[in-house]
């Protein structure tokens, strides 16, 4: 273990860190950002009344468009100066959500991660090729600084150009990959393609540290047996902190969350309520040693089950079963973040008019792919094609830079996007996780 | 002389031609020249008919897609070089032609091409100035 002290910590000694640093946290969000002192002052709340954990009902929830709303730096409860790094969704304006980090925010993000590594097996002399996108995104960065935090050596390949990725592995002896689970069978198909001769069980590789958007069992076995590895999940999302909020261990039956970091509840989705520990229901995160950025009871929309046992990896700390679904209708495609929402703004964006759409989207080889067709009526119509030709690549164009995916557009006839009760039907998703 | 063209959006799959035109058949509408125009997932379809109003009405009520564009008609001796002499009074006033097409039947022993330009007026003037004689061919359209 990379903290041996908190991750086997008995029940009731993390029970009693955790009051202590929700106190703190609670607090802290309450009395140096407007937002929160707003919300909690029209709700009622004061931090004096948090005294137990079975307070922690009575303290409101911050959502994603709590976020939105505060576009780019609202919630940040310390000055500017002490921000040192700064993660975002894609989206537009309005969409888009911004995380921000102080110097103990990096590190604790990057202790994090060491922990999931440790966990994975991983020590000072990995070779950890980090394949996912260095940028915004909390993914490259997450992995990296984790790396580097365990004394390993991080390779910041960043995602995409496999024949890049096969003969780094093989050049420099990486012995984890960190991507997305359906690009780890994108490199499973490219091998079998492209290079046959490319033995990966003759490489160091043996771990693949795979996460940012939901994959199941099935899926693991395929990636395990593809490419000869141990294939373990890594879970986080960037209004908590980024990867590393929890992570699976040798034993591969649920992630360990660190608790001492970060409080988890399940919630009813549709009620709110509490539920006991063992129940599926959304998860909500609150932070307790974050400074930039307190999310305070975040619904994270993520559908999973808390539960506690003898880990055989002897971890104490609480494990969430893997996630697969979600309470509301946000996609992750290729590991990015959409709402069907961003994708209609996109679209009244290029033609002024609310078109009927629908989005489709399913699995060609290991990679996701999103069509997105667009009924053709009078106002979007002309007679000649390059004018349409025209719109579907603006389209695109568009989806590309906004949402920062791919998108085939298909321009279909009126009326043939079926409606149930007069309302399109938005999403196919004949993905099978 | 301008003409109305008929412009119908279809899917690039079987049977979607076919039930574009059951119903300008079922309304009488008789087409005197069709083209098509392809992308990998839809074509345009362009054609000239008699009553290209009732046409786009027939069409819209039945929920395709439709518009009507002016076009130009221009009546043509069928003899060798006849087409590039036309061509030439356009590049002459450089006016794009942006797409065009020939009608099936002659009109005794002239052709009929029809020329789509972004603007219309400019082109009638430009052939106006080489000496083609649009307006007499005005009748010959239509019905």
């Amino acid at each position: 273990m990379f903290n041996k002290e908190i991750e086997s910590m008995p029940l009731a000694k993390m029970r009693e860190l955790q009051t202590e640093r929700l106190k703190w946290s609670i607090r802290h969000a309450y009395e140096n950002n407007a937002f929160y002192r707003k919300k909690y002052d029209a709700a009622g709340f004061n931090p004096d009344q948090f005294k137990s954990l079975d307070d922690m009902k009575r303290v409101p929830f911050l959502t994603k468009q709590d976020m939105r709303d505060n576009y780019p730096f609202g919630l940040f409860a310390v000055p500017m100066e002490k921000v040192v790094r700064v993660h975002s969704s894609s989206g537009t304006t309005g969409n888009a959500t911004v995380v921000g980090y102080t110097k103990k925010d990096v590190d604790i993000f990057a202790e994090v991660v060491a922990r999931c590594l440790v966990a994975y097996g991983a020590g000072e002399k990995d070779v950890i090729q980090v394949a996912y996108g260095y940028g915004l995104f909390t993914g490259g960065l997450g992995l990296h600084y984790g790396a580097e935090k365990l004394g390993a050596m991080a390779v910041p390949i960043s995602g995409g150009n496999t024949e890049r990725q096969l003969m780094l592995i093989r050049d420099f002896g990486s012995t984890m990959l960190a991507c997305t689970p359906s690009y780890a069978l994108n490199i499973a198909d490219f091998i079998e393609k492209k290079k046959p001769d490319f033995d990966m069980r003759k490489t160091k590789l043996r771990a693949g540290i795979l996460g940012a958007e939901p994959w199941s069992e099935s899926m693991r076995k395929e990636i395990e047996t593809r490419l000869g590895i141990e294939a373990y999940d890594i879970y986080g999302l960037s209004e908590v902190i980024g990867p590393g909020v929890s992570g699976e261990c040798s034993a591969k039956s649920g992630l360990h969350v660190h608790e001492d970091h970060f409080y988890v509840e399940i919630i009813d989705p549709d009620t709110g309520e509490i539920l006991p520990e063992g129940s599926k229901g959304e998860i909500v995160y609150t932070t307790i040693t974050k400074e930039a950025f307190p999310g305070i009871r975040y619904r994270s929309r993520d559908i999973s089950r808390l539960y506690r046992e003898p880990c055989a990896c002897g971890r104490t700390l609480v494990k969430m079963e893997k996630v697969t679904g979600r309470s509301d209708d946000m996609l992750i495609i290729r590991g990015v973040n959409v709402f069907p929402s961003q994708i209609e703004s996109v679209l009244m964006e290029v033609e002024g008019t609310e078109p009927h759409y629908q989005i489709i989207l399913d699995r060609k080889g290991a990679m996701d792919d999103l069509e997105v067709k667009v009924e053709v009526s009078e106002k979007l119509f002309s007679d000649e094609l390059k004018m349409l030709e025209g719109l579907t690549k603006n389209i695109s164009d568009r989806f590309r830079s906004v949402l920062g995916i791919s998108a085939r557009v298909t321009l279909v006839e009126p009326q043939t996007i079926p409606r149930s009760e007069g309302k399109a039907v938005r999403v196919i998703d004949k993905r099978k996780i | 002389m301008k003409v109305q063209q008929l412009s119908i959006f279809l899917e690039n799959k079987p049977g979607h031609l076919e039930n574009a035109l059951k119903v300008l058949a079922d309304r009488g509408i008789n087409i005197m020249t069709l083209t098509i125009a392809e992308a990998s997932d839809f074509g345009i379809v362009r054609m000239i008919v008699n009553k290209p109003d009732d046409a786009a009405a027939a069409l819209r009520e039945n929920q395709f897609t439709c518009s009507t564009t002016d076009v130009l008609a221009l009546e043509l001796d069928d003899t060798p070089g006849a087409l590039l002499k036309a061509l030439h009074a356009f590049s002459k006033h450089n006016l794009n032609i942006e797409y065009m097409y020939a009608f099936t039947e002659k009109r005794g022993d002239r052709a009929v091409m029809i020329f789509r330009f972004d603007d219309i007026q400019a082109a009638i003037k430009s052939l106006s100035s080489e000496g083609y004689n649009i307006v007499k061919n005005i009748g010959i359209i239509g019905a």
